[in-house]
């Protein structure tokens, strides 16, 4: 029987702001433990939670984004549960009336593009963070830092609509740069910034009702997610086929051993008696907010890819290789103008050096440069990327460099003439093979010939005179 | 009857509370004529009502997007009934 899966994906992202989003506390990743605490975040009596304007912004930024619906009243609610990285015993959270629903986005996939629907999109409060390791492990005690407690989060929540891990993959990456690219979350994976849960189920294809599904947990990067899919599919079907039944639950991958393990379950889980937060009056949310942040909404990805594409006649692949860092598509555009010449190697030059352009060391001029001078033919590919080395490391203008290492290659076949004749002159025996029928050994006599000009001929000229020479 | 003595001890597990056996019969009795005092609401159609969550109908105020650090982490860690260092010190919770 062919099964057909199905997921959905809730993406856990922290919003951007200085502060936390009920305190005026430090919202940075890294202090020292329980530095940024206050009488607000830990739970003390009597004090009031008061929202963070701007991470109201970003959220309405996102929904935007992602053609979601901007609800004009939401309600904060508490989500009740015992924890000790949760001072209050409650989560502050959006449950029934959450501030978007109904949005989508649109993926690349194998198949062509494919919509997405994003069920909702509501804003809470993280919580603080529990040490067990080092000095603490097999301890009797663990270690509470509240630091992140009321760090800003929203959840974005996808309907069931992808179908493979590689949608899925393709999902969690789209909706990452979108988030990067609105400068509402920083999208680090490792620092937890850009979490993601899935909800996995499998059914026989052409079935409408959907199976029962597994909750994943742990996947810290996009590869994990989509091995953790994988892994969870397959196990799912092979149970299904061994005459087992699934059973609904929360499975925590194990990127270590490759598997998904199923979560000791707690009695009386997900009892939370959510009830709206009396110290917390509604979110309104009028239009003309909303109509004000959508004219800060800056070219996404999808429309991004869309234009390169179009605007520079490059492939589509390539296009989203560069959209997927909005500093690396504009470095591609600055240096396209500067030298227009062949956008699909300056592409390539910009990806090459990525990492140079985001640490800023190289300038849009330096590839406009070193793709002008190698399509010209005034120097070899070697060459540019020895010069772009060096401009890396001596700060110096790329044909500054150029000129004083004597880079520039020989393209013409005149001078080219004698070094050719010389190498055929001392190889009498690859000339006589080649002649008679060894063509391959072409690549020999251009090897020798480039050596003999220490580099410096043009490979395409040397190949025109070697031929013309030999045939 | 509004409420089971089962759904008292379900609440009650919920809070952390260890109920006697017999202040589970005599809360079950207190909690359902509370339950029932309210449910005289059921007399009114409200189906068109939309639910409150507040008295007042005034939006949430918002803060600008400042830091200001409380600045005394001592005063916030003096509340822990144990400590290590900085950090709260707890009992251990195994993560499942």
């Amino acid at each position: 029987m062919a099964f057909e899966a199905v997921i959905g994906l809730e993406v856990h992202a922290q919003l951007s702001t200085r502060s936390k989003i009920f305190c005026a506390c430090s919202a940075a990743f890294g202090a020292s433990p329980n530095e940024n605490t206050c009488p607000v975040c830990t739970g003390m009596p009597g004090v009031l939670p008061v929202l963070n304007r701007r991470a109201v912004e970003y959220t309405i930024r996102t929904a935007i984004a992602t053609s979601s619906t901007v609800q004009r009243r939401s309600v904060f609610a508490r989500k009740n549960y015992f924890y000790p990285d949760l001072p209050k015993a409650y989560q502050i959270s959006q449950y029934e009336l959450p501030i978007a629903l109904g949005g989508h986005i649109d993926i690349e996939t194998g198949n062509g593009p494919k919509r997405i629907g994003i069920t909702r999109i509501h804003m809470e409060e993280d919580a603080g963070k529990l040490v067990h390791e080092g000095e603490f492990a097999g301890a009797q005690a663990s270690l509470a830092d509240l630091n992140r407690c009321s760090v800003p989060l929203m959840e974005i929540v996808s309907e069931p609509d992808m179908r493979t891990p590689e949608e899925g993959g393709a999902y969690l990456r789209r909706l990452h740069d979108i988030l990067v690219y609105l400068g509402v979350c920083d999208g680090n994976m490792e620092e937890g910034s850009f979490r993601c849960d899935a909800n996995v189920s499998v059914r026989p294809a052409g079935q409408e009702s959907f199976g029962t599904k597994a909750e994943l947990k742990n996947m810290n990067s996009f590869r994990n997610v989509e091995k953790a899919l994988e892994y969870e599919i397959r196990r799912q079907i092979e149970r299904i086929e061994d005459g087992g039944k699934v059973v609904q639950e929360t499975r925590l991958w194990d990127a270590n051993a490759g598997v998904t393990v199923a979560m000791r379950r707690k009695e009386e889980a997900h009892d939370y008696r959510y009830f709206p937060d009396p110290d917390l009056l509604p979110l309104i949310v009028d239009e003309s907010w909303v109509e004000e942040l959508r004219k800060t909404i800056p070219e996404l990805p999808a429309e991004k890819i869309a234009r390169l594409e179009r605007q520079y006649g490059i492939p589509r692949y390539d296009a989203g290789i560069l959209a997927a860092d909005r500093a690396l598509a504009d470095f591609f555009e600055a240096s396209a103008a500067i030298y227009g010449g062949n956008p699909k190697t300056t592409a390539n030059e910009c990806v090459h050096w990525k990492d140079a352009v985001f640490s800023g060391a190289l300038s849009p001029e330096t590839i406009a440069h070193a793709v002008e001078d190698r399509e010209r033919g005034t120097i070899s590919a070697t060459a540019s990327k020895k010069l772009v080395e060096l401009v890396l490391s001596t700060g110096k203008p790329f044909r500054t460099l150029r000129d004083e290492q004597g880079l520039t290659q020989v393209s013409d076949a005149s001078a080219l003439d004698v070094i050719v004749e010389k190498i055929l002159a001392a190889s009498p025996k690859e000339v006589e093979s080649y002649r008679g029928g060894k063509v391959g050994l072409l690549s020999f006599f251009v090897g020798q010939v480039m050596r003999e000009s220490r580099g410096k001929a043009n490979p395409k000229v040397v190949q025109e005179v070697l031929k013309r020479k030999l045939g | 009857m509004a409420i089971t003595r089962e759904e008292v001890l379900h609440v009650a597990r919920l809070a952390r509370l260890s109920l006697p056996e017999a202040e589970a019969d005599r809360l079950r009795v207190q909690l359902s004529a509370i339950l029932d005092y309210v449910k005289q609401l059921d007399r009114l159609d409200t189906r068109d009502v939309v639910p409150t969550s507040h008295a007042v109908e005034t939006g949430t105020p918002f803060r600008d997007d400042v830091v200001q650090p409380f600045g005394d982490k001592e005063a916030i860690l003096a509340n822990a009934p144990d400590r290590h260092n900085d950090f709260f010190r707890v009992p251990r919770i195994i993560e499942d």
